[in-house]
């Protein structure tokens, strides 16, 4: 019981509760089904791409180019698949939208490796280079019809349930996407002797050299596996929005960096982990949806998620602050 | 016949932009051999230990571990070959758990892709056998202690396969009681046919534990031979040069009775220390000494407002003062310096130069609040060569100046203040015998001056040849007071018996 107060996981799964009660209270539509599973429908798309920031976060560094790279993915995925009336497997699109990201994800990973850089000053640049990229040689326009196959997607379910006269419920596929890819970086932190690298980078950078790590290899993993994440993140929202538009996405580099801080991981480095991500990302995506729910103005919502964003900096450092030295 | 030699280097040379660290320096180390490295602050034995460690590649110059060449000489391949260094700064990771710290670097050097929690604790288990402690393997090392921390960076180094182990100043944070803990450990290594090389600045030590030494200089090898060819003199006189001579200080109280400068009267922050009352008087120097955990540096603490005395309270040249922070602290005229310049005192990255200022940024402001420029580097030029600070220009990095030249730094910056009180803990850890000499005639200097000086410390020759008072702590209790016929040997009793009450 005493860990498990000591457990950031835990507060935030305590508030998490909390507000959902709260916003249940007033409003009870909140608590049908059919609203919290598009709940978590909606979630997915932010919790891929707060996975790949999580491990930026923990190597002690800040990437806000993940966007523009889902939306090169994403745009680029789709022209090519409606553009040839492609009716094969769908896994085909997220295979390419995969490939995209990692490649743009080789950019960052060779600025920043290659020449020290630290991470924010590299993405501002790539975050306006990406998606200048798509709208100065490939189109503005927005794609509107998908191929069948990514329109199949979009109406798929991992699982559903009712029905028989009554109203069916179901969870959609992307669901189950984002489940798994948090499982895997899950265990790729936890499991693996790099992951524990990008924990020990964002620790003590010289005692990383140190241990043995090559820091190029770490920090290049890490912004592949941002890319590859944001690829599929980015393919993932156009099906949900069954359109492919090229200015979307960018803009949503703050609700994800507050759903990872919210979830724990500490900016400077070092601490964060899967399960607070989750958790984090739950909050935000309840906290901006309900604010309808509870009658609040939806120009109210960057607004309140930059309020929540500071509160989940500042708390733990207030807590930091009090505890006393050690001497 | 001798041992094989484990490490050879030959004419070894570092520079850095603008200072030539290594100047053909050759080094052996026969297999279980406990080498000894010395040398004033910046004579480049960090800077050695970094190229075997292959953390600094060697410009010129051959480096030979277990026989063969490294060529060129990466960190993987040294720690390959059984090189297992600890690190002035411990080179750990405060946000992973001690269990983590202990292992990761073990994993990697194996080569191991995947994690298995189970063999990461087994393995901290048995490094921390190794050394005969016990510590919480969940505990994050950032929240240990200075002396845990350096335990565990021990403790790690002594894992499998090392065949070499480098201590860069090993005990400068250990408490008499863990040196010979250390001693003993080191004591069996030797016996298991690993080498160690070994840097410090205490003497004694170096005479008591190594077999062979080498002097460093300035970059060079001034000195080398089996430790029996030696004494605390020739060594000295090897590192400086000169000969250096510690002389006791004596107090002699002014004509004319002065007010006491600190008057402290049942002081207390239970269950650190309580009831601890003493004077300083103006020219005196006191020292304050006691194992870790006695409460000394709490009482440090409190003097300084970082953790405020909860009982008790202080008079200050006669007025009652409260300490409720830092800056009630620094508004009286007290001033710290604290244990460890690493975490506690100096802004690595800053230069020098800010360093120094630091401190004194207020009375530096002229009108409207603007900096005097001109008056702020005369007086960061004049700290650097009073206190012979080792480095091309003020604007370099802290964190580029070898570890006592960093503590100078943080000298510099309290005694800007010119404050009325001065605590020193521990301020001449890790500082070379020359200039510790240099500092200690600074703070007679300011004693003099009518400057209340209180000295923890548990060096005891330092305590013991430049205070006139000390007082003992015992468990947060004063225990004795001696007055300056004090001798190392008495106190070394009450610490024994300290160690008896306390059932360790
Ligand atoms: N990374 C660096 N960049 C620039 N100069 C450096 C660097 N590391 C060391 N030096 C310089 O090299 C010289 C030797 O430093 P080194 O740290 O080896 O000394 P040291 O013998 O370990 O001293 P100490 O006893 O104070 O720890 C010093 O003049 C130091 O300023
Ligand atoms: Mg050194």
């Amino acid at each position: 019981m005493g860990r498990l107060l000591r457990q950031h996981e835990f507060y935030v799964a305590v508030i998490l509760v909390g507000f959902s009660l709260l916003v249940g209270l007033v409003n009870p539509a909140f608590f049908s089904l059919w609203n919290l599973f598009a709940l978590l429908k909606s979630s997915a798309v932010i919790g891929i791409f707060s996975l790949g920031l999580l491990l930026v976060l923990i190597s002690g560094e800040i990437d806000i180019s993940f966007p523009a790279i889902g939306v090169v993915a994403l745009y680029l995925t789709n022209l090519f698949f409606s553009g040839i009336d492609y009716e094969g497997t769908v896994l085909l699109p997220f295979l390419m939208a995969a490939g995209i990201g990692v490649l743009l994800g080789s950019i960052n990973a060779f600025v920043i490796a290659r020449f020290q850089l630290p991470t924010l000053i590299v993405s501002l640049g790539t975050l306006s280079a990406f998606q200048g990229f798509i709208l100065t040689f490939v189109d503005t326009r927005i794609i509107n019809r998908l191929s069948d196959p990514m329109i199949d997607y979009s109406r798929s379910k991992a699982l559903s349930f009712g029905g028989e006269g009554g109203p069916v419920y179901s969870i959609h596929t992307s669901v189950l996407v984002f489940l798994l890819l948090a499982v895997v970086t899950w265990i790729l932190l936890r499991y693996t002797t790099l992951g524990r690298g990008v924990y020990a980078l964002g620790g003590d950078r010289q005692a990383t050299r140190r241990a043995g790590f090559r820091i190029w290899k770490i920090e290049t993993f890490i912004y592949l596996y941002v890319g590859f994440l944001a690829g599929i993140a980015g393919l993932i929202h156009s099906a949900h929005v069954r359109s492919g538009n090229p200015f979307d996405l960018v803009g949503t580099e703050l609700n994800v960096l507050a759903a990872v801080v919210l979830g724990g991981a500490r900016i400077g480095g070092g601490r964060g982990t899967v399960l607070g991500t989750v958790l984090g990302v739950l909050l935000i995506t309840v906290m901006n949806n309900s604010l309808i729910l509870l009658g609040i103005p939806s120009y109210w919502q960057r607004f309140v998620t930059g309020m929540v964003l500071i509160v989940a900096v500042v708390l733990p450092q207030v807590r930091h602050l009090r505890s006393p030295q050690p001497a | 016949m001798p041992p094989p030699q484990f490490l050879e280097l030959d004419d070894i040379h570092k520079r850095f932009a603008g200072v030539h660290a290594l100047r053909g320096v050759d080094l052996s180390i026969r297999e279980g051999e406990v080498h000894c490295l010395a040398g004033e602050n910046g004579s480049g034995k960090s800077t050695l230990i970094k190229v075997i460690a292959g953390v600094h590649p060697p410009e010129e110059g051959r480096v030979r571990i277990g026989g063969s060449d490294l060529d060129p000489v990466t960190p993987l391949e040294s720690i390959r070959r059984g090189v297992q260094v600890i690190y002035q700064d411990f080179s750990l990771f405060p946000n992973l758990s001690v269990a983590e710290n202990l292992a990761l670097n073990n994993e990697v050097e194996q080569g191991r892709r995947i994690v298995r929690w189970s063999r990461i604790r087994a393995t901290a288990r048995e490094a921390l056998a190794r050394i005969r402690r016990e510590l919480p393997l969940h505990r994050p090392v950032g929240e240990l202690p200075v002396a845990d921390r350096q335990l565990v960076a021990i403790a790690r180094a002594l894992l499998h396969d090392a065949r070499l182990v480098i201590m860069d100043e090993p005990t400068t944070a250990l408490t008499q009681r863990e040196v010979e803990n250390l001693f003993t450990v080191i004591e069996n290594l030797r016996a298991e046919g690993i080498a160690i090389l070994f840097v410090s600045h205490k003497l004694r030590e170096v005479l008591r534990i190594s077999e062979r030494l080498t002097i460093l200089r300035n970059g060079s090898k001034v000195a080398e031979g089996p430790t029996t060819d030696f004494d605390e003199r020739s060594i000295t006189e090897a590192m400086t040069g000169r000969s250096v001579r510690d002389e006791k200080f004596h107090y002699t109280a002014g004509p004319g009775a002065r007010p006491p400068v600190l008057e402290v009267e049942g002081l207390g922050r239970p269950p650190a220390y309580r009831g601890v009352s003493f004077r300083v008087d103006p020219g005196e120097i006191v020292g304050i000494t006691g194992l870790l955990g006695s409460g000394r540096t709490e009482l440090a603490l409190g003097l300084f407002g970082l953790l405020p005395a909860r009982e008790g309270s202080v008079r200050l040249d006669g007025q009652p003062l409260r300490i409720r922070s830092v800056e009630e602290a620094l508004a009286a005229g007290i001033a710290y310096v604290p244990e460890d310049r690493l975490t506690e005192g100096l802004f690595l990255e800053q230069s020098i130069h800010r360093n120094i200022i630091a401190s004194i940024l207020p009375e530096l402001a002229g009108r409207f609040g603007f900096l005097d420029f001109a008056r702020a580097r005369r007086e960061v030029e004049e700290w650097i060569r009073d206190f012979g600070i080792a480095t091309p220009n003020a604007e370099v990095p802290a964190q580029s100046l070898s570890g006592g030249n960093q503590q100078r730094v943080l000298l510099a910056r309290w005694l800007a203040r010119t404050p009325r009180v001065l605590v020193l803990n521990g301020p001449t850890v890790g500082v070379d015998v020359g200039s510790k000499e240099a500092i200690h005639q600074r703070l007679r200097a300011l004693a003099a001056e009518g400057m209340a000086v209180l000295l923890l410390s548990d060096d005891l020759p330092e305590v013991v040849s430049n205070c006139n008072r000390v007082l003992l702590l015992r468990e947060g209790r004063l225990a004795a007071e001696f007055d300056e016929s004090v001798t190392e040997e008495t106190l070394n009793a009450h610490f024994a018996e300290t160690a008896g009450t306390a059932g360790v």
